[in-house]
């Protein structure tokens, strides 16, 4: 499975879809933590697994990972990925306690990481489907807190993209003030669904080299 | 002993995902962060030659367009064997570890496939048992990241859990 050359054009259009998406996601983001979150704007990158993990930081960094995936019209993966620090104090701030609260990861504050990845997932999702009208829903959220490179290796492998590149859209999330919140967001859709997106949004590019 | 080298650092190695390195003492083979990819090292203790593998995935044969072979088990270990061959190991005197394997995520519905850490250690068994390379030790399962230190001057690996101590087998 390749990508066929993808048109600077459908680049641009995919990395506006995703600010829209990840515009509402902070927004929601926001609320559901009652601080202000900013984002950068998202970039867009053809990256073999490697590079995606040096994105984020180092192999054995302690890290909490919550993905989803899309199904529907346009299907991918979606990914959240924070660090330590971060993740405690996301939910610190979560369940409206003290910063420093959370030192350790148990069972209750596994879920509310869960929720804030479903939270964000789910209005970048809809605001997406709302723009193109294409029909997309999302998974249950999975968790997995430890290195890096295992957490993200994985999960591309259980998503069944071992592909030598993939498409990745990419953004930080952060937070800056008394307890800094920082994380990287990832997009990756699967190559039918970047023409079907483009499609809906009228955007006709001719087919370059051959197909999938 | 030998005073131009810090016998406690020697040559360290990279071996990336879905990648394969050999070499001689005195040499470290490491891999960073395995999940449910699995390191296969295997060692040639009287050539004192090692090679250490990081594949991702069981199958090949289920992916037209196969570019690398260190990304698949049964690639990769057929692959790694020739490789310690052509370097001067020989394949009756060589010797297994297998470390990885792991469920990282809780919560993994049915649309994801389960269990890929548990199906790449089944697969490198039998691809060892095929060649009639013996399992010395294996560090594999559970849901931890593992990072392996291959040393090819005594064999031995050390494993490296986030917050645990070093283990070595």
């Amino acid at each position: 499975m390749s990508y066929r050359q993808l048109a600077t054009l459908e680049l641009d259009a995919l990395r506006e879809i995703s600010n829209v998406g990840l515009g509402n996601a902070v927004t929601s983001l926001a609320q559901l933590i009652n601080r202000r979150v900013n984002m950068h704007v998202p970039r867009s990158y053809f990256l073999p697994l490697e590079e995606m993990i040096a994105l984020v930081g180092g192999y054995e960094e302690l890290v909490g990972c919550v993905s989803l995936r899309v199904l529907g019209d346009a299907p991918g993966l979606v990914l959240f990925v924070f660090d330590e620090e971060s993740t405690y104090n996301l939910v610190d701030m979560l369940m409206g306690q003290p910063a420093g609260t959370t030192r350790v990861l148990d069972e209750m504050a596994e879920s509310a990481v869960r929720e804030v990845g479903n939270v964000l997932t789910g209005s970048f999702i809809s605001a997406i489907s709302m723009m193109t009208g294409l029909y997309m829903v999302t998974t249950v959220p999975i968790f997995a807190f430890d290195m890096l490179g295992a957490v993200l290796s994985s999960l591309m492998v259980a998503a069944g993209r071992v592909e030598d590149q993939v498409l990745v859209i990419e953004t930080e999330l952060f937070h800056e003030e008394e307890t800094p919140v920082r994380g990287h967001f990832f997009l990756l859709t699967e190559p039918g669904a970047i023409d079907r997106l483009m499609a809906a949004l009228g955007i006709t590019v001719e087919e370059q080299t051959g197909g999938k | 002993m030998e005073l131009t080298r810090n016998a406690n650092d020697p040559l360290e190695i990279q071996v990336g995902i879905a990648d394969c390195k050999v070499a001689r003492e005195p040499a470290r083979l490491i891999t960073l962060g395995l999940g449910s990819c699995v390191g296969v090292s295997l060692y040639d203790p009287v050539a004192k030659i090692g090679g250490l593998l990081h594949f991702m995935l069981p199958d090949s044969t289920q992916f037209n367009n196969v570019t690398k072979p260190a990304k698949f088990a049964d690639l990769g270990i057929p692959y790694l064997i020739e490789e310690l061959r052509k370097t001067g190991a020989l394949l009756p005197r060589l010797q297994a570890k297998l470390v990885g394997g792991a469920q990282m995520f809780s919560g993994l519905d049915n649309k994801m496939v389960l269990n890929i850490g548990q199906r790449n250690v089944e697969k490198a068994r039998e691809m060892l048992k095929k060649f009639n390379v013996p399992i010395l030790a294996e560090e594999v399962g559970g849901n931890r990241g593992r990072t392996m230190i291959f040393d090819t001057a005594t064999g031995l690996v050390s494993i490296r859990m986030l917050g645990s101590k070093l283990k070595v087998i």
